[in-house]
């Protein structure tokens, strides 16, 4: 089994992929919650802001990560031609 | 196949809608049979008894004695299916019941949960399930075991797969336990077993494939369960039925609220008899043990002055009553006067429920801030590495649908995660405007309900004899806030009942996954493939059924010794979980020069780094172990042990891996063939 240089593209388009949407996920996790004090001075829509990412605003995020990654690899797996049998 | 796959997708949704027609229909029956003046303890057994019975209906239908069907439910569950299967199987009694308990007692900080325990499906969805998926095969420790060859990694990864997932399954069976001893009247003990075989009759007959089918049943009925309540409440306090998206208006009153209490005299002066007791109480601790004579002495002698001076019967029959309850030897003492410190805690000012990280000074706020970075990392972490959760990835029908399925995932346990801060808001600003301040003699209904339940839900005494109820003179356990949401907003009985079935589901559901996941890893891992290869696959279902009895009933057995705090023993399971396999999978994935005896050294480092911090500090195992206590790193937690072991894994990991040879041929390609869901002469690694 040998890959060929569309198989290294693919893969390399996925890490990048992986490593920005984990980035995103870095933010709106670990940064918020570091400035999380100075953030709970500003008012979003009644809440602290910082209250407001914790309990709600960050999850958020993270379900539309998790729904872009999976409709930007069925893109990638075709793109690429490693795409499996149709499915339903 | 394509076709059947298609067919068998719209059938499901045909039957799954039926059923929780069928379920709402039951509801509305039992609640016109409420009013019709049916006593409400048949109304709680009736919904006990219905959700099991329909439980066990479903795991008797999808008996299986095919090995596949077993293991990985034939690998022909919907995404959407396998989402909803994945929320009940991920979402415990500890979420169900106790996480709005916990945001309303801990305010902000609660919220690490909150965020952990939804974050962690990132980490699934990018690093873990497309690639397990492809793999293909039973169990995490199939992973282990192919990826680094031998079979000394994947005995670490059973090893490691028992003690997450047991540690985790007592909790589960505790909560099996509460409910039905709370529900049915029976002793907590009989309870547990009674669970027991609710928990079994979803497995026992159909392994993987009947769990997924109960799975999705149960998150269908604790979805409903909790939504209701918490709706109908948002309707009473701000008209919207959306409580999740106004409940922010309410925090603000709350925090208002929480100032005024914070200034209030009536308040102050409770908070103050509180720091007095304390402070007499550790008086006479420091006195001991003369001071227990003393105090003693100084009682029988009030009786005989009183006795002496003829004073009225009743001031005499007080003194006697006093000496009475007086501790009867100097270790009693010790022990009430302990507890009689503690009251120290309740001399502080309402918690601020909005503010992150509340502290007496910097330091301890960043110190509340760096547990609460531990508690979101340990959970995250956790979350991408508790085989109960991965293996359900292995069970979707392609690499493509294990992607939609964690979305899927995420999205159902996203309903319940956004809406238990909003309950606990709510629920709070209830008992600060209408609990609190109101006369003792006019207290809501539900108030004097709960109290003659549990004392330790709830309980209020009028500590200065004002006559009023001050916020200082509540005690609440986390638990009652799920619990008497629907008393709180006004609902009949039947929505209680209706409650007490989810938070049965949710610990259900979860306690099945665990239990087939101990099961599996040693009939599958540990029987076929080490011991056994040879058995034929009606031996391997047997071995596999009666592992499944034994473990069960080890764990209820060890359940009815009542071991601990509930959510620590879940966020330890999380811990151990994250040290242990995190590195090992995540590396064999994306780094290739990863070596077996890399990986088996650094997941032995992680576990061995997390299992040792939590052993010298938290207090239930030092005592339990003897070990000696050691200063907290950095003032962390126990709960957070992962925050060390997870980089101590990936740290050795990496070191071992580059001066140990690199992988040998075989081993690259199957990297590269997980890495790609099809491959032109790919190799084929699913299991049979």
């Amino acid at each position: 089994m040998k890959l060929t240089q569309t198989h290294v593209d693919y893969w390399n388009k996925n890490l990048r992929l992986t490593a920005v949407l984990l980035a995103i996920w870095f933010v709106a996790t670990f940064v918020v919650i570091w400035f999380a004090r100075p953030l709970a001075e500003i008012k979003f829509f009644g809440w602290p802001f910082s209250f407001y990412m914790a309990a709600q605003g960050s999850l958020i995020v993270y379900v539309a990560i998790i729904g872009y990654y999976a409709i930007a690899m069925r893109k990638n797996d075709r793109d690429h031609g490693v795409h499996e049998g149709e499915e339903d | 196949m394509a076709v059947t796959q298609k067919s068998f997708t719209q059938q499901l949704k045909k039957y799954y809608s039926f059923y929780t027609g069928g379920f709402v229909a039951f509801v509305v029956l039992l609640a016109i049979a409420e009013q019709m003046g049916v006593p409400i303890k048949w109304i709680g057994y009736a919904f006990l008894l219905f959700t099991v019975v329909l439980y066990a209906g479903i795991g008797i239908m999808s008996r299986t004695l095919e090995v596949s069907e077993y293991y990985v439910a034939g690998r022909r569950v919907p995404a959407l299916f396998n989402g909803m299967a994945t929320g009940a199987d991920w979402m415990s009694a500890a979420s169900f019941i106790g996480m709005a308990g916990t945001l309303y007692l801990s305010g902000f900080d609660g919220l690490a949960f909150i965020m952990g325990w939804t974050g962690g499906y990132v980490l699934v969805a990018l690093l873990l399930a497309p690639y397990l998926r492809k793999f293909g095969q039973f169990t995490i420790p199939d992973f282990l075991g192919a990826r680094y060859g031998g079979n000394l990694p994947r005995i670490i990864g059973i090893i490691a797969a028992i003690i997450a997932s047991f540690t985790y399954v007592v909790a589960q069976i505790y909560g099996v336990g509460l409910i039905t001893s709370r529900f049915t009247g029976l002793e907590f003990g009989i309870g547990v077993f009674v669970g027991l075989a609710g928990i079994l009759v979803c497995s026992f007959l159909g392994g993987m494939k009947a769990v997924t089918w109960t799975q999705v049943a149960q998150y269908i009925i604790l979805i409903i369960a909790y939504m209701i309540p918490v709706v109908w409440l948002s309707v009473k306090h701000t008209g919207v039925p959306v409580p999740q998206l106004v409940y922010g208006t309410v925090l603000e009153k709350v925090t208002e609220r929480e100032k005024v209490l914070t200034a209030d005299k009536g308040e102050q002066e409770v908070r103050t008899i509180f720091a007095d007791r304390s402070k007499a109480a550790d008086e006479k601790l420091k006195g001991l043990p003369a001071s227990y004579q003393a105090g003693k002495d100084e009682l029988s002698k009030k009786v005989e002055d009183l006795k002496a001076a003829s004073a009225p019967p009743a001031d005499i029959d007080a003194a006697e009553k006093a000496l009475k309850a007086y501790p009867a030897d100097a270790d009693a003492a010790k022990k009430a006067w302990t507890a009689e410190k503690g009251l120290a805690a309740r001399a502080n000012p309402p918690r601020p429920h909005a503010t992150p990280f509340p502290g007496k000074d910097e330091k301890a706020r960043d110190t509340a801030r760096l547990n609460f970075i531990g508690i979101v990392f340990c959970m995250m972490i956790g979350t991408a590495s508790l085989p109960h959760i991965l293996m359900r990835y292995y069970t979707t029908p392609s690499v493509q649908e294990a992607r939609v399925s964690v979305f899927w995932s995420l999205f159902f346990i996203f309903l319940l995660y956004f809406t238990a801060p909003a309950l606990a808001v709510l629920a709070k600003y209830d008992v600060y405007t209408l609990v609190v301040g109101s006369k003792f003699s006019e207290l809501p209904a539900w108030v004097n309900a709960w109290q003659a339940v549990d004392k330790s839900l709830l309980s209020i005494t009028d500590i200065n004899k004002d006559g009023i109820v001050q916020l200082a003179e509540i005690v609440i356990g986390g638990d009652l806030i799920v619990l008497a949401t629907p008393e709180i907003a006004g609902l009949p009985y039947v929505i209680s009942g209706m409650v007490a079935a989810g938070g049965l589901a949710a610990a259900l559901s979860t306690a099945d996954g665990l239990l087939l996941t101990m099961a599996n890893a040693l009939s599958h891992d540990l029987y076929y493939k080490i011991i056994n290869p040879k058995a034929s696959p009606a031996v391997r279902i047997t071995v596999s059924k009666v592992l499944l009895l034994g473990v069960a009933i080890v764990a209820a057995y060890v359940t009815s010794l009542k071991p601990g705090n509930i959510l620590f023993l879940v966020g330890a399971a999380f811990s151990i979980a994250a040290s242990a396999f995190f590195p090992a999978l995540v590396l064999g994935v994306f780094w290739k020069r990863t070596s077996k005896i890399g990986a088996v050294v650094g997941m032995l480092t992680g576990l061995g780094v997390c299992l040792y911090y939590m052993v010298h500090t938290y207090p239930v195992f030092i005592q339990w172990f003897g070990t000696t206590p050691i200063q907290k790193w950095f003032g962390l937690e126990p709960i957070s042990a992962g925050m060390f072991g997870v980089p101590a894994g990936f740290l050795a990991m990496v070191i071992v891996s580059l001066i140990t040879p690199a992988p040998d041929q075989a081993t690259q390609e199957l990297v590269d063939h997980v890495r790609y869901p099809n491959l032109e002469g790919d190799i084929d690694t699913t299991a049979t």
